[in-house]
């Protein structure tokens, strides 16, 4: 049985699981992740992070690598002598025992008597700000409370991981956002190792310090938030994580650090090779961001028509189709008196800089 | 949630269209019943004097008192069976595939497709001095002479509990499927083991389940006239066929009646047990 330690480290070591049918989940996914750290695992539904979550609490058995836990090999571990502290999308707390006893289900699985049970209980409740819901049922408890009493009963084992299953989905907004806090305090104040699972990027970006970005089985980037949406490696991560245009184009000439691109949509743009060197004459695909794009006055970067401007509170932004018949979209931040654009406007677009728009080599 | 008026229209209408029912069982339930209890109350099988000595007569026999004790009993050990066989079978029922769900279900309900009668006598095949198990056993040398398994308690709750099973299975699967199967995980998670989760989380959350698979087969089996006389043969005497040779055979029909209604009685206090337990386990119910 596991004692209490805050902050192990956890590696993922080439994982790879194979359903019995032969489809692929996840594929060689290898994270090493330090003992403290917030990781989001991020992707879209279907990408294999909730089979990776299953995978680190032992509920399914991978085909192949390692999870290792400080430094335990868990393999061989069945969930329950994992100790690691799972809160599950629904929270999953007992409908039939009290808070103070869904609290207390750990420590009574692992043998603590009552008086102890009920001291830690109240301890943790109080911990998620709940000290006098302790005697009722989780049903009489609005969402957030019951994700609180889930966090507190996951945090009584004293878990050396905690893993969060899409944790804030099913709560609306203002609250998701209380929560997210309340989860990073909780998490600093614990010091302990916690990966979300979760489809929303700004969650991700938000609380994570570093964020695992995953598609179709496979691990595509696995940085800092600023990494991830600064600098994607791939081009899924650069278009899911965040809006992003994407421009086919041909490679003019390049370097290691600078492409010179003609764009389909006609104007020679200077992108950043995200893939490392591109080869002259290739077709890429260039992302860049809608509030990357600047409308320019002078005959440089690329003509479009404006269709339709949407404003967004802070910012407005512009959809504009370009000399391809491709669709760009263009954000402006709302300063004083933007100028308003009209339907069928003629105008001409840039990136604000060469290394905010990305070149990927186009893949058939 | 309705608003009071709303409420009541929905509830008058709900009556008129109960009606029909209602009447069918006025006439062929209500009415046989106090015809029933109207002719328990006299004396002589002539129906011409008035009293309650069947009941007193019932209630001071020896032998009618240790028959309504065997069929209650009897009733208990088929429930008891019931519970320890089904629970399994409904628990294994929700955590295979869909192809042997369908599977499961159809070996469950394959006793309700087939006569009574003639599921009563194949089990008579098996249970007989040269039944199929007395037959195996000898070949294989594993016993010497037959065993009486025909026309013994054991062969009588053996046969009603393979009849009654699909009344236990059918609740505990639906009781079981309610239960939100991240429950296991979470207390696997939080370090218990299959049995404690089965005893702290599957077991409580399944009762509405198990309470009304209980009363169903506890209620099926002791009134089973056809399986408990087949199975048990003469030497066993239970209240369905006692009421049957009090009315059919010795045409004492005040008695029969007296009978009947003491078993009623006995029946709904049985019932009403488990009704209770099952409201008290209702806290439970819903999440």
């Amino acid at each position: 049985m596991a004692e209490p330690q805050g902050g192990r480290s956890l590696v993922v070591d080439a994982v790879t699981h194979r359903y019995p049918s032969g489809a692929l989940a996840v594929e060689n996914i290898n994270l090493d992740i330090k003992g403290g750290e917030i990781i989001a695992l991020l992707g879209p539904s279907g990408c294999g992070k909730t089979t990776l979550l299953r995978i680190i609490a032992g509920f399914i058995a991978q085909t192949q690598g390692r999870i290792i836990i400080g430094d335990d090999i868990v393999d061989t571990l069945p969930p329950n002598r994992r100790a690691v502290g799972i809160v599950f999308q629904n929270y999953a707390l007992f409908p039939h025992l009290s808070i103070s006893e869904n609290v207390a289900y750990g420590l009574a699985a692992r043998g603590i008597d009552r008086a102890t049970r009920q001291r830690e209980s109240q301890r943790l409740l109080e911990l998620v700000q709940l000290p006098t819901m302790a005697e009722r049922l989780p049903r009489q408890l609005s969402g957030g409370q019951q994700q609180r009493v889930a966090l507190a009963r996951a945090l009584a084992i004293k878990p050396s991981i905690l893993l969060l299953d899409e944790p804030f989905a099913a709560l609306d907004k203002n609250l998701r956002l209380d929560m997210q806090i309340e989860v990073k305090r909780l998490q600093r104040v614990s010091g302990i190792t916690t990966l979300i699972v979760t489809h929303d990027q700004e969650e991700a970006l938000s609380m994570a310090d570093r964020v695992a970005v995953l598609s179709q089985g496979k691990l595509e980037q696995f940085g800092t938030p600023s990494d991830v949406y600064d600098r994607p490696q791939t081009l899924f991560v650069n278009t899911f994580v965040g809006s992003s245009n994407r421009m086919p184009g041909v490679v003019v000439s390049a370097d290691r650090t600078a492409a010179k691109i003609r764009l389909d949509a006609g104007a020679e743009i200077i992108a950043r090779p995200a893939t490392g060197t591109l080869t002259e004459g290739g077709r890429v695909t260039v992302c860049i961001r809608p509030e990357h794009l600047q409308f320019v006055g002078d005959e440089t970067g690329f003509a479009g028509v404006v269709g339709m401007s949407l404003p967004l509170g802070a910012t407005v932004v512009h959809e504009v189709t370009t000399a391809d018949g491709s669709g760009v979209k263009i954000s402006q931040a709302r300063i004083g008196e933007t100028r308003a654009l009209e339907s069928g406007a003629a105008v001409r677009l840039a990136p604000l800089a060469p290394s905010l728009a990305n070149a990927f080599p186009a893949t058939l | 949630m309705g608003t009071a008026p709303a409420s009541r229209d929905v509830t008058s209408y709900g009556m008129g269209l109960a009606a029909p029912l209602a009447l069918f069982f006025l006439f062929f339930f209500v009415a046989p019943l106090v015809q029933l209890f109207w002719l328990s109350l006299h004396n002589d099988t002539a129906g011409l004097h008035w009293g309650l000595g069947q009941y007193i007569h019932f209630l001071t026999d020896p032998f009618s008192l240790s028959v309504l004790g065997s069929t209650l009993l009897l009733g208990a050990e088929v429930t008891a069976v019931c519970l320890v066989l089904g629970f399994p079978i409904a628990w294994l029922y929700q955590r295979v595939g869909p192809r042997l769900q369908t599977i499961i279900i159809l070996i469950v309900l394959l006793p309700l497709l087939t006569s009574v009668v003639v599921r009563t006598f194949a089990w008579i095949v098996i249970l007989g001095r040269q039944g199929i198990i007395n037959a195996t056993l000898q070949s294989l040398g594993i016993i010497d002479t037959p065993l009486k398994l025909l026309y013994t308690q054991f062969g009588v709750v053996i046969a009603l509990a393979q009849v009654q099973m699909p009344l236990m299975i059918l609740p505990l699967i639906t009781a079981l499927g309610r239960i939100d199967s991240n429950l296991d995980d979470a207390s696997c998670s939080l370090g218990a083991g299959s049995w404690r989760t089965f005893f702290r989380v599957v077991l409580p959350l399944s009762l509405p389940g198990v309470i009304a698979g209980c009363t169903l087969t506890y209620a099926a089996a002791i009134t089973a006239f056809i399986t408990q006389s087949l199975v048990g043969g003469g030497q066993m005497l239970f209240m369905p066929m006692y009421l049957y040779q009090q009315a059919s055979t010795l045409q004492n029909w005040p008695f029969a009646s007296a009978i009947s209604i003491i078993f009623l009685l006995a029946v709904l206090a049985v019932v009403s047990v488990f009704t209770t337990l099952g409201r008290l386990s209702r806290g439970y119910g819903g999440a």
